[in-house]
Formats: C-alpha cells, sequence, structure tokens
C-alpha cells in the first residue's frame, strides 16, 4: 500500500512538473524574441570574429607572408596554397597564395600556425557569391594594406636571414658578424 | 429549390454533398495552415520568429512550401513494394478525414454527425490509420521506415485500448453514439468536469494516434531518421504530413465535441455561425495545446511509453468507466 | 651478440656496435647530432647522453655519450632516466641559444633534424635572453646554398667533405664558439658530392639550392621510389612533385647500392623534367608545317606511316625502361629493333653484358666495392662517368684505417681513433686511366696511357698474375714494371676490385680488366670486377638485343635509312644526333620519315613528322638494369594531366602499345604496366626476374595502396581551384600499388613496407632524411624488407676462368701530325638528360680541345687559343685546354657537351692552329 502511495506520489509530481513546464514555456508568449533580424539590422561582430581571412602586411609595407607554408600545413581541410618565391634581397613572399573559400571552416587554424602576423581572420562573413568559382581568392584578394590585429610586428626583425636594409647581426639580439680569421676570442 | 424539379430526397443529398466538400476543404486548409500556425507558435515558446518573410507574416511560407512539395521529384525507390508504398499515404489522408464526416462543426452543420455508431466509427478508422504506418514502414524496405512501423503499430494499438474506453464515460453519459447527441447531452453542463479522467486519457491516446510529441517515437529523428516515411518524398510524403495534420485537427474537433460541448454556446442556437465560432475556438484551443505539448515536452523512452499506456491509463480509464457506471445506474435506479 | 639491457629490460645487440647505434637499430628514439651512421662517432655533440650503471644494484649510475660507449655484454643503461633527459635537454637549449630565429624561411624547416630532435628532447622555450653570434654566408656554387647562422657545430659537415669524401676546399675556420664552416672564399664547392652535404648537416646551414628556387616543403611533395637516371649506377632516389614539377631529388635508401650518398648529377640534374619546351602535346607534320595535334590524330598519323612504310625500323634506347624498348621491339618486330646505342658504344656494352654473362667474376654493387682492399682502375674515369663509384672507391682506401684499428681491437665506430691510427694510409688503389681523374689523389700509382697501351698494361698485369693468361710482347719496361707491381698488390690483397668501363671507347680495355679478374679468380681470390657502362639503361637495351649484335648497331640502321632500304623509324627517347655524326643521321633523315617517342625536343625530335611526348622517369613507370645487372623498378611521381588536361604525356610503353594496336587493328593487349613487364621477363629469359623487382599493381599493405603523399600533404583543395573550383577525382593508378594521394599506407613498421615502395622516409618524430633509421634492419645496413631490386646475373659456382680474352692490341705510337681522339667525360655536361637542367649546365664546360703540352707546342698553341680541328665529314674551331698528363699523340674532346658533335673513340683528327686573319 505504502508502496502504491508512493508510486501515486510520483506519478502525480511528474503530471505537476509537466504542466509547470507547459506553463512556462506557454508564458514565453510574452517574452522579446533572441533572433537578431539580419540584414534589416547590422550584425555586432567581436573582434576576434573568425570571418574572411586577409593578409596583412608588416609595419614598413611589406608583404608580412614569407612562404613557409605553415598555415597550409595546419588547414584541415587543405583550402590554402601557396609558393614560395624570393626576392633578389633575400626576402621570401609567396608567388601566388591561394584560399578556396568554398571549402574553408574558418577555424582560424591558420591564424595560429601563422608566424609572422600575414594571415589573419577578420569579422566579415558576408562572402556569398553566385558562383563557386568566385569564391576562391588569389593573393591580390588577401591582401590589405595594414597590419591587423598584430600592428608591430616585424618578422624579418627578429630572425637571422638577411634581408635588405636588414644585414646579418642587425636582427634583435644579434652581435656583429664574426670576423673568422682573427684569433681573438 | 424544388422549383427547379428535384426531389426532396435528392435536394437534401445534393445539400449534404456541399457541406461535405464545404467542411472537406475547409478541414484541408486548416491542416495546411497549421504547418505555418505551428512553425511562429513553436518560433514565438521558443523567442524566435518563425517563417516570416513571405507573405503578410509569412502566411504564405504554405503556398511556397506547397508549390515546392508539388514539383519535387516523386521518387519511389527502386527496392520498395510499389503497391504497398503507394497506398499508405492515401490511407494515411483518407482515414482521418472520412473520420471527420461525424464531427457536428456547427448546429445543423456537418457531414453525419447524427450517424448511429458514430463514436465507434472514429474507433474504427482511427485503427485503420495504423495500416498506413504499417505498410509505409513495411513497403518502404528499409531499417529505419520498418523499425518506426513497428513502433507506432505497438503504440497505436495500445493506445487505441483505452481511447475507446475513456470516450465510454461520455457515451454512457450521453445514451448514444452519435455525437450530435452528445452535443446536445451537454447543454446543461460539459462533460469535461464529470468526465476529467476520461478527457485527460482521451488526450493522451489521441496525442500517440497522431503521434505527434511527446508521442513521436515512430518518427524520432534522432534514433530512426524519419522513421516510417523516412523513404518517402514528393507529394507522397506531403500526404503522411498533411494527413498528421488533418489528425490534429480531429482530434481536437473531438475533445471539443465530446468534452466541450461542441458548438455549444450562448445564441448559438439561433446563430448557427456563431455556433461555428464556439465550435472552431474550442478546438483552436486543443490544436494550440497540441503544440504547446511539442514546444514544452521531451519525448519519453519507449518503454515509459508503452508503460504509462498499460499501467497507467489503462487502469485510469477503468477506474473511470466503472465510476461513471455506477453513478449512471445509480442516477436510472434512483 | 652481447645482451645490453635498457631501461630494465635486456635486448640482444651486436657487440661491436655503440650504445646509440644499437639503441637506434632496436627502434628507440635517442637524439643524436654529430653521430651518423656512415661517419662514425666522434662524440662532439654530447646529445646522446644517456645513464649507464654498473650493475643491476647501482641506483646511482652515470651519464654517458651512448655513441661514444661500446655495446658490452652486460651493459645497463637508461634512455628515460630523469637526469639523462635533463642533460639531453640542456644541451639542445645550449645548441640553440644562437640559433636565428629563421625556420619560417629555412629551406630545411620541415624535414629538419635539429627541430626532430628539439621537440624529442622537449626544449619549448628559449631562456637565453643574451645577442646571438652571427656569421656571414658564401656562395657555394648553383647546388648549395649556405646560411652559416643555423649551425650547432656539430662538424658532421667537414667529416663527411673531407674525410668521407675527400674533398679540400671545405673546413672550419676561427675558435671557440666562433667556428664557421665554409670555404676559404666564396666558390663553387669541388667535391662532385657537396650536394650531399645537405642531408648531412643536420641544421639548415647546407640546403639544396635548386630546391629553394621553387621551395616546396617536405610534407608537401608528392614522392615515388624512383632510380637515378644519369648514369649506370642504378642510385635510389625520391623526385618530390609539387604543381606538377619535380621540385628536388632526396636520396633514397638502398644498403646495397648508394645508402646515404649520391652525387651531385643525380640529386641536382632533374630539372630537364621542368623544361618548358618539352614537348607536352602530340606534334604532326601537315603540310609541312607541324602542329599539335590531338593525341588520337597523332597515333593516326603515325599508324598510317606505318602501314605505308617498306620497312620500319625501331632504335631504342639505353635511357628509357625495358618496358618501352620492348615495347618498340613488338612493334616493329625484334629483325627491326636496334637498341640504340652508338655503334662503337653498343659494342662495348655488348663486351660489358658478355663479361656479366660469362658470371666468372662477381660484378660488385656500390656497397661492395666500399669493401674492397686493393683496387685497379683501368681506364675508366670513374668521377665524371658513374661519378658514385669514385665516393665507393674512397671508401675503399679508407678501409685501410678500419683494418688497423681491427688490429687493435678498436671498433671502427671510433672515427676519431681510426683517423688517427690511419694518418695517411690507405688500401692501395692503382689508378691506370688516360686523363687525370678526380681521385688521383687516393693512389699509390697512377699511369697516363692512350687506351691501346692501358689494355696492354691490364694484360701484363693478368699474365703477371696468371701466367695462363696471354702474354703482351713488346712491353714497354716502365709500363711492365707497373704491371708487376699491380699484380703483387692485388695478390696481397683479400678482397681485391677491378674497375674499368666503356669510358674510354675500348674493347680491348674492358677485355683487359676481364682478364686481370679472371686471373685473380684463378689464383684463388675473391675478386670483384666493375664496369661502368654510359647510361642508365645500357645492360637492359643491349639484354633486348638479338644475338647478332653486329647486325643490329646505329650504324646499320642509319644504313638502312640511307640506303632506302627502311623509310619509316620509330626513335624511342633517343637522340641520333648525339649517336652518330651529323652528316650521317643527316643522309639517314633525308629520304626516311621519323616518328619520334621522347620528353625532351632533341634535334631528332625537330627532325620528325610525328613527335609523341613520352613520359619521363617522372611520368613513367619502368624497369631499368644497372651496371651490376640489378634491375630496378621506378615509378611515376605524378600525373601531368592533373595540372594541364591538355597535356598528353603518356608512357613510352603505352603509347607504342596503341601504336600497334592501331597498325593491326587490334585491341591494346597490355593495359597496364605489369602486363607490359610481364611479358618482356617471357620474352628473355635471362630478364625472368624483373617482375620481382617490386611487387605488382595488385599490392595492398594493410588493405591499403601506399600514398604517394605524406600524411600532412596540404593544399589539396586549394592547388588546383584556380582553374575550377570544382575538385575533380585524384588520379588514379592501374599501373602500380602506389595512389596518387595522401590517403594510403604511411607505416614503417617492421617487415612491412617494401623497400621498392618505399616512396620516402618518415617516421613519427623524424622528418629528415635520418628517418631511414626506422626502415633499417640495423642502422646503417640493409633495408628490414630487403633492398630494393634484384640482380639478374650471379656468378657461376664452378665456372672455370679458362675464358681469357686473348686480342692483345698493338701499343699505341703518335703518328706526327694526326691525333688519336680519346672522349674526355664530365660529370656535368657529358650526360645528355642533366645537361639539360639548369643548374648542370652552369657547371659544364663550354667545348674545347684537349692537348699534351708538349703537342700544342708542336702545332705553335698555346692555352685557350683557337684551334681547327677536322674530323670525318665536319669541322670545329675549338680552344685549346693543355692537359699535361694526358699523353702524347692524343686528342680529347668532351663527350657529349652541349654544342659538341658526336665522335667516334679513336677517330684519326686533324688539328690546325687558326691563323688569326
Amino acid at each position: 500500500m505504502r508502496n502504491f502511495l508512493v508510486q501515486l506520489w510520483a506519478v502525480l509530481v511528474g503530471i505537476y512538473t509537466n504542466l509547470r513546464s507547459l506553463w512556462m514555456i506557454f508564458l514565453h508568449s510574452f517574452r522579446p524574441r533572441d533572433t537578431v533580424q539580419y540584414p534589416d539590422e547590422p550584425v555586432y561582430l567581436p573582434p576576434r570574429y573568425r570571418g574572411r581571412i586577409v593578409l596583412t602586411r608588416d609595419p614598413d609595407g611589406q608583404e608580412r607572408c614569407v612562404a613557409c607554408n605553415l598555415c597550409a600545413a595546419a588547414c584541415p581541410v587543405g583550402c590554402i596554397s601557396l609558393q614560395k618565391a624570393q626576392t633578389e634581397d633575400g626576402r621570401w613572399y609567396p608567388e601566388f597564395f591561394r584560399i578556396n573559400f568554398s571549402r574553408c571552416i574558418f577555424c582560424g587554424f591558420c591564424e595560429e600556425a601563422c608566424p609572422t602576423s600575414a594571415i589573419q581572420l577578420t569579422p566579415d562573413f558576408e562572402l556569398c557569391e553566385y558562383d563557386r568559382q568566385n569564391l576562391v581568392y588569389e593573393k591580390e584578394h588577401l591582401l590589405i594594406s595594414g597590419p591587423g590585429k598584430d600592428p608591430g610586428y616585424n618578422f624579418y626583425k627578429v630572425a637571422g636571414l638577411a634581408v635588405a636594409g636588414k644585414p646579418k647581426g642587425a636582427a634583435r639580439n644579434e652581435a656583429p658578424p664574426v670576423d673568422v680569421k682573427t684569433l681573438l676570442p | 429549390m424544388s422549383a427547379i424539379g428535384f426531389t426532396p430526397e435528392v435536394t437534401a443529398a445534393l445539400i449534404a454533398a456541399v457541406k461535405a466538400v464545404v467542411i472537406l476543404l475547409g478541414l484541408v486548409v486548416t491542416a495546411a495552415m497549421l504547418i505555418w500556425v505551428e512553425r511562429r507558435l513553436l518560433g514565438l515558446w521558443q523567442d524566435r520568429y518563425g517563417p516570416n518573410r513571405v507573405g503578410w507574416f509569412g502566411l504564405l511560407q504554405v503556398v511556397a512550401d506547397m508549390i515546392k512539395i508539388f514539383f519535387k521529384e516523386d521518387w519511389t525507390p527502386p527496392f520498395v513494394d510499389k503497391a504497398a508504398f503507394w497506398i499508405a499515404p492515401m490511407v494515411a489522408m483518407s482515414t482521418f478525414l472520412l473520420a471527420f464526416v461525424l464531427v457536428p462543426v456547427a448546429p445543423g452543420w456537418g457531414v453525419a454527425p447524427d450517424l448511429n455508431i458514430g463514436i465507434l466509427l472514429f474507433l474504427a478508422l482511427a485503427a485503420l490509420a495504423v495500416y498506413a504506418v504499417m505498410l509505409g514502414g513495411w513497403s518502404s524496405n528499409s531499417k529505419y521506415a520498418l523499425l518506426g512501423a513497428l513502433r507506432s503499430a505497438a503504440q497505436m494499438v495500445s493506445y487505441e485500448v483505452f481511447m475507446g474506453l475513456a470516450v465510454m464515460g461520455v457515451v454512457m453519459k450521453a445514451g448514444s453514439f452519435a455525437l450530435s447527441d452528445i452535443v446536445a447531452a451537454q447543454r446543461h453542463g460539459w462533460f469535461i468536469l464529470p468526465q476529467f479522467l476520461g478527457f485527460c486519457t482521451f488526450f493522451v491516446a489521441g496525442i500517440a494516434a497522431t503521434h505527434r510529441a511527446p508521442f513521436d517515437l515512430p518518427e524520432a529523428e534522432q534514433e530512426l531518421a524519419a522513421g516510417y516515411h523516412t523513404e518517402y518524398s514528393g507529394m507522397k510524403f506531403g500526404m503522411f504530413f498533411v494527413a498528421e495534420y488533418v489528425g490534429v485537427v480531429l482530434v481536437s474537433a473531438l475533445l471539443a465535441t465530446l468534452f466541450l460541448g461542441g458548438w455549444l454556446g450562448p445564441g448559438a442556437d439561433r446563430w448557427p455561425l456563431l455556433g461555428f465560432v464556439y465550435f472552431s475556438i474550442k478546438t483552436f484551443f486543443f490544436i494550440m495545446l497540441f503544440i504547446l505539448l511539442r514546444a514544452a515536452l521531451p519525448r519519453p523512452r519507449y518503454d515509459q511509453v508503452m508503460d504509462g499506456g498499460w499501467k497507467f491509463c489503462l487502469p485510469v480509464t477503468l477506474i473511470n468507466l466503472l465510476g461513471t457506471a455506477a453513478f449512471v445506474l445509480a442516477r436510472q435506479g434512483g | 651478440m652481447a645482451t645490453i639491457h635498457i631501461d630494465g629490460k635486456p635486448y640482444e645487440v651486436e657487440a661491436d656496435d655503440n650504445l646509440l647505434h644499437a639503441c637506434l637499430s632496436l627502434g628507440f628514439d635517442l637524439p643524436y647530432f654529430c653521430w651518423h651512421p656512415a661517419l662514425g662517432s666522434v662524440g662532439a655533440c654530447r646529445q646522446c647522453a644517456v645513464k649507464q650503471f654498473r650493475d643491476e644494484n647501482d641506483r646511482q649510475g652515470r651519464i654517458v655519450m651512448s655513441c661514444m660507449t661500446p655495446a658490452t655484454d652486460g651493459t645497463f643503461l637508461s634512455i628515460d632516466d630523469p637526469e639523462a633527459r635533463a642533460f639531453r635537454a640542456g644541451v639542445i637549449e645550449y645548441l640553440m641559444t644562437n640559433h636565428p630565429h629563421d625556420c619560417p624561411v629555412c629551406e630545411e624547416g620541415g624535414h629538419c633534424h635539429l627541430q626532430d630532435m628539439t621537440v624529442m628532447t622537449g626544449h619549448v622555450a628559449r631562456r637565453y635572453r643574451f645577442t646571438k653570434r652571427t656569421h656571414l654566408n658564401q656562395y657555394l656554387g648553383p647546388f648549395v646554398n649556405h646560411e652559416m647562422n643555423r649551425c650547432i657545430a656539430c662538424y658532421r659537415c667537414v667529416r663527411y667533405y673531407k674525410d668521407y669524401a675527400g674533398g679540400t676546399d671545405l673546413g672550419v675556420f676561427g675558435t671557440a664558439a666562433n667556428v664557421y664552416f665554409g670555404r676559404e672564399t666564396d666558390g663553387v664547392l669541388e667535391s662532385e658530392f657537396a650536394g650531399n652535404l645537405t642531408e648531412v648537416c643536420p641544421t639548415g646551414v647546407f640546403t639544396d639550392k635548386t630546391h629553394g628556387e621553387h621551395y616546396t616543403r617536405k610534407w608537401d611533395l608528392q614522392f615515388a621510389p624512383s632510380v637515378c637516371q644519369h648514369c649506370a649506377l642504378g642510385c635510389n632516389v625520391s623526385p618530390g612533385e609539387r604543381y606538377g614539377e619535380i621540385r628536388r631529388i632526396e636520396n633514397r635508401y638502398n644498403g646495397s647500392v648508394n645508402h646515404y650518398f649520391l652525387c651531385d648529377r643525380g640529386r641536382f640534374g632533374y630539372g630537364f623534367v621542368n623544361r618548358k619546351d618539352r614537348p607536352r602535346r602530340a606534334l604532326a607534320r601537315r603540310d609541312g608545317e607541324r602542329r599539335a595535334v590531338a593525341p588520337g590524330e597523332a597515333l593516326a598519323h603515325a599508324a598510317n606511316l606505318l602501314k605505308s612504310a617498306r620497312r620500319a625500323i625501331g632504335i631504342g634506347s639505353p635511357r628509357a625502361s625495358l618496358e618501352a624498348n620492348f615495347a618498340l621491339r613488338a612493334l616493329v618486330g625484334a629483325e627491326n629493333f636496334f637498341d640504340g646505342h652508338a655503334a662503337l658504344e653498343g659494342a662495348l656494352v655488348a663486351r660489358a653484358v658478355q663479361i656479366l654473362r660469362q658470371g666468372q667474376v662477381r660484378i660488385p654493387s656500390l656497397r661492395v666495392m666500399e669493401h674492397a682492399d686493393a683496387v685497379l682502375v683501368l681506364g675508366e674515369d670513374v668521377t665524371n662517368t658513374a661519378p658514385r663509384i669514385a665516393l665507393a672507391l674512397r671508401q675503399a682506401a679508407r678501409g685501410k684505417q678500419a683494418a688497423l684499428a681491427a688490429e687493435r681491437h678498436i671498433p671502427a665506430w671510433q672515427a676519431a681513433a681510426l683517423a688517427d691510427i690511419g694518418q695517411q694510409q690507405k688500401n692501395p688503389i692503382f689508378v691506370a686511366t688516360v686523363d687525370a681523374t678526380r681521385i688521383d689523389d687516393l693512389a699509390v700509382e697512377t699511369l697516363r696511357e692512350a687506351p691501346d697501351n692501358l689494355a696492354r698494361l691490364g694484360f701484363a698485369v693478368a699474365h703477371a698474375i696468371d701466367p695462363n693468361a696471354p702474354a703482351v710482347a713488346g712491353l714497354a719496361a716502365p709500363l711492365a714494371a707497373a704491371a708487376q707491381r699491380i699484380a703483387q698488390t692485388l695478390l696481397a690483397a683479400e678482397r681485391p676490385l677491378v674497375v674499368s668501363g666503356t669510358g674510354c671507347g675500348s674493347a680491348c680495355v674492358l677485355e683487359a680488366a676481364a682478364n686481370v679478374a679472371c686471373a685473380l679468380k684463378a689464383r684463388g681470390k675473391k675478386v670483384e670486377l666493375a664496369l661502368a657502362v654510359p647510361e642508365v639503361n645500357s645492360i637492359g637495351a643491349a639484354l633486348l638485343q638479338p644475338a647478332d649484335a653486329a647486325a643490329h648497331d646505329l650504324e646499320h640502321a642509319l644504313q638502312l635509312l640511307a640506303s632506302g632500304a627502311a623509310d619509316v623509324a620509330v626513335v624511342l627517347e633517343n637522340d641520333l644526333y648525339r649517336r652518330a655524326p651529323r652528316t650521317r643521321v643527316e643522309a639517314a633523315l633525308k629520304n626516311a620519315r621519323l616518328i619520334v617517342l621522347d620528353h625532351q625536343m632533341t634535334a631528332t625530335a625537330e627532325a620528325a613528322e610525328v613527335v609523341l611526348p613520352a613520359g619521363s622517369f617522372a611520368e613513367d613507370d619502368g624497369t631499368v638494369v644497372n651496371h651490376e645487372g640489378r634491375a630496378q623498378r621506378y615509378f611515376q611521381v605524378y600525373d601531368p594531366t592533373y595540372y594541364d588536361a591538355g597535356a598528353a604525356v603518356r608512357p613510352g610503353w603505352a603509347w607504342l602499345m596503341d601504336l600497334r594496336a592501331q597498325l593491326h587493328q587490334i585491341a591494346p593487349d597490355w593495359g597496364h604496366f605489369d602486363a607490359v613487364t610481364a611479358a618482356t621477363a617471357q620474352a628473355f629469359p635471362e630478364l625472368a626476374r624483373i617482375v620481382e623487382a617490386a611487387p605488382n599493381a595488385r599490392f595492398r599493405l594493410r588493405g591499403l595502396r601506399i600514398a604517394r603523399e605524406p600524411h600532412r600533404y596540404s593544399g589539396r583543395t586549394a592547388m588546383r581551384a584556380h582553374l575550377s573550383v570544382h575538385e575533380p577525382r585524384a588520379p588514379q593508378d592501374p599501373d602500380s600499388a602506389l595512389a596518387y594521394s595522401m590517403e594510403g599506407h604511411h607505416g614503417y613498421e617492421a617487415g612491412e613496407r617494401p623497400a621498392a615502395l618505399t616512396p620516402y622516409a618518415w617516421a613519427p618524430g623524424w622528418n629528415s632524411p635520418q628517418a631511414w633509421n626506422k626502415f633499417q634492419a640495423e642502422v646503417g645496413g640493409h633495408l628490414r624488407t630487403g633492398d630494393a631490386g634484384v640482380r639478374l646475373f650471379e656468378p657461376l659456382a664452378h665456372s672455370t676462368s679458362q675464358g681469357y680474352f686473348a686480342r692483345v692490341p698493338e701499343a699505341f705510337v703518335p703518328q706526327p701530325g694526326v691525333w688519336r681522339h680519346v672522349p674526355l667525360w664530365h660529370i656535368y655536361g657529358s650526360e645528355e638528360q642533366s645537361a639539360r637542367a639548369a643548374p648542370v649546365a652552369e657547371l659544364a664546360p663550354k667545348p674545347y680541345v684537349a692537348l699534351n703540352p708538349a703537342d700544342a707546342q708542336t702545332l705553335g698553341v698555346g692555352e685557350n687559343m683557337l684551334l681547327d680541328v677536322s674530323l670525318p665529314g665536319t669541322a670545329l674551331r675549338l680552344p685549346l685546354k693543355l692537359k699535361p698528363a694526358l699523353p702524347r699523340g692524343l686528342v680529347g674532346l668532351p663527350a657529349g657537351l652541349a654544342g659538341m658533335p658526336y665522335v667516334a673513340p679513336g677517330t684519326a683528327v686533324q688539328l690546325s692552329r687558326v691563323n688569326v686573319a
């Protein structure tokens, strides 16, 4: 008997909680809606939103990308492809740099992998095209004129490779080149 | 009318036919509009909008969906049993439509509200609806469809047992199977009060019969893709879809008729149209309740559904039946 | 065998190994820098520290350098010991203090031993806050790039370059922490094996400059197991492709052939594959004008030519695969097939094949040559014709050090001790050649003679060893004395080696070398005979030649064409202008119509009516037979149509198969590559085993094809998106068990992947070429699944050496006014395909004429003055180069250089001084 009463109580409680759910959901009739009426209303995107990918320039206005291929290697869908080339003075740069946005999943791994802050994701998701072919972005579509989110960094000021205006020994924390023909310590 | 030269019988038959066509069209349009209503209401209760782009408040969404579904390829997969595959959606749609003949939508309106086996016919047709699901699932020759159909059959058979018993209290009190008599019997008080237990169990059974949430196990997406109609597309799928909404309207109309007095209301006898308005409001209340249930409640496990049917609802209905019978006998004997 | 205990578990290892070698062979990951399986241990970098314990009860232990500690029985050591780990992490942190933070712009990145070891030890963040030492770089030539800041001073480069490869112009300068590895001044590295620095150097100090010009990380390259095409040694290579171009050649380890090292011609000579002027569309001449046509149209045109021909001949090629040559033979019939060697060269190769077939002495692999303890080089300038032999001979000479050390019970891996014991002592090498060679510094004695005299010397040596060998009458006294010395030295040796070849254009020299080897064999010596032949598949092509070789030399073919007996010639990957004098070729081609299959736009292809673009070794599968009769398979690296849908480049055998089908109105009968190989093997019993050279196309490992691309291959959905965003299906390969994909088998597990199907070396944590450790049964030894290739000829066990060659040539006597031509070979420029690669062409000499200074004096000319060289049918004006070592009466002309006509060796040449008007 006691067992029956316990079960009955459980049933009554169950009925009550279900009715309570119904009531609470019904009360949502009087709540404001969360939907943002895009495109009638503009969307706020935080600065670190992972949208359209750009290639930035260093503070001197030179291309930051050194074509190291790490973004391509990090890309889980393999939608980045590029080819290294080198200027007369030894700077590496991408001869072409292609992102197939029809494949991109905007995971931001490329940005994580980039050692020079060249590749960055921006708060812009309005990339729609009627023709898929137009989603293939080449370097001229990707390259912007500023340094993006990392205004101060200049890879060649840190790295040991000599380029125009920065010979051997002139990078940060570098001693002048050793004269190997002296025996002085 | 007789001036044109028809005998009264022919005239009556013509009038009945016109009424039937009007009711059929009204029902189908209502069912179609329910698609939009449900999506808007679900949106409302989930703090979003639902379809609001096509037409006024998104009203033409239904039209857009219909255009889409009519022009979709009506694909019959090569591995199915063609005959049964074709018949299933027709059965689904027609059983629920047929059941509507019983409902008196307004004083003097209805296809056959005075049919003396009224409720029994509804129960018979509800039982036939199982065939739609079974045929669809079986003929699809696909494991999801088959599993969905098996669940559906078990669920509907179980819930029909007490669906019939639940409504017997009402029949006892009204002393008739005909729905017009049942409505008339509520002139002095809706049956929802004396038959509250019957109302609750019939409501539950009605949800189960139309396999709406939370009893939508036959088509539980998370487990069974789309259940028994997984392999359907195009208009055949559309017929299953509309049949579900017809079922919702039907069960709501029956609930309104059996327990809320149908078209009864102040002034309804003088102005039949007012009766129709009362009927509509009551029916729509239940339709909204159906949608609210879908918005609010999670789906129980399959074994919980069967437990709830056999171990809870059936005893409750029997108790209700016994109580009502005793009460009626006492009144008569007294 | 010895039992050592590593971290508490016992292992069986070779007792004369060091611990590092033993641990790596057992599969442990132990970081190291200065040690190299081919260079031995010096204990310079301190990176391979482990903890050694006195016995199983010792808990204290002491840190030892595993590379300097012998694996004696009962050694207890710990790799995982926290103190040893901390020590190794500390060492790498020290090594990295001056590292220049430039991995993104370093060509080594991604296959860098330093990166691997840094990750392995767990050093992740720089704590050193002071200034970094910097160095200036040097220009080291077109092959090797220098970036000295990346150096960790492991000394591997100088140990390889000076000690192993015998180079003299790379050294170490400066003191203390400022040491500098480079040349005294900027300049091209002299060694022909300098390219190996790019793999020996564990960092990015020495990198592949040709690769840097179209750089791609190793993980982005599509590799295939391949065989070097630039001489007859058949070194194994891994060509890497990206965007439809070969980007680099990496050494592919083969424990029997090249093991860790290649020559620079092989490593940097791949540029011919990428040339823009290659025929990539089928060409056909219509109305006197040659246009690109659809492949089907070209085939139909070619079939019509063949149909209407009186007689069609097929000229094969020693630089094409066995399969392609066989397909040509099947097209034109055996009686109309010519193997494509120049007339004299063909006879020489046939002689070499005869010696192989006789099987009296063993023909050594490169690895075996390294273990010889006395060598006679007769007539062959190996550095320039079969370069990798020169490096092997250098190891043979250095073998003396190990022998001396062994007497003192010092293990061979103690590199510094060996050098101390050995000092300047070497195993004796005699270099008897026409001109000075690059291995003269190894020689105990050098002899410079005309080819006939070299042959006489050889015959005399053979006679001195075994009196049954034919004697040489009237040998000059100095040569006779030299012959005695050579004979005694070879007899005193345990593993004597005779090296000769076709390079000096004399069959007598080959015969003399064979006689020397047979004589040694007759005296019970375990002798080896290495014969250098001119091209990658010279032996293979010669094996397809009918028995009556004389009727099938190129001269005969040209005669057939010139006389009109044959009027159509199908030329397979062959440039006739390199094989016969221009006038002869032109006379032959005047009336004949040519169908040329080639991957280069040669002069012959220019003259053709139909050009069918055949695949180079990078676009073709094939089997080639190297100098020792080792049949090896090379595989297609990439699908040329993937980036260029219009490219009609197809394997030569496939063109020929379709042409034959069209000609006879039958369905193509072979279908895929394995069927051609099987048909070849069936037609030639000698070649029966070529089907075993590599597993066939049905081979699967764990149900998978073997991936050509590393598992990190990037850009799959972008690399051809500029052509179309709709990605095509990855190319399918019906011809091999490899896949043009990163999907497939990548593993390195024991005993699993056949060596012939290993496209590149990679193992978890090992991205650099040092990853070969994981594929070897014992580090530096043979591969686990056996080295690639099958040897078609093995010495006959019971052969009696009665078969001496008896034709001793007359002594060469200089004739006044007439000079005898000898070909002078050049590692860069003499080989046709590599000479079409820009960096190799940059180092190739300009055409010249070489004379002994005394001869030049009689003509009254000096260095760099122009000489008129009159050859049969042609005349040239060339600058003079004085060669003091060149015997008098000989005129040396560089062989095969661009701009040099074909001159048959031994031609009489007239010279006259150019009178400046």
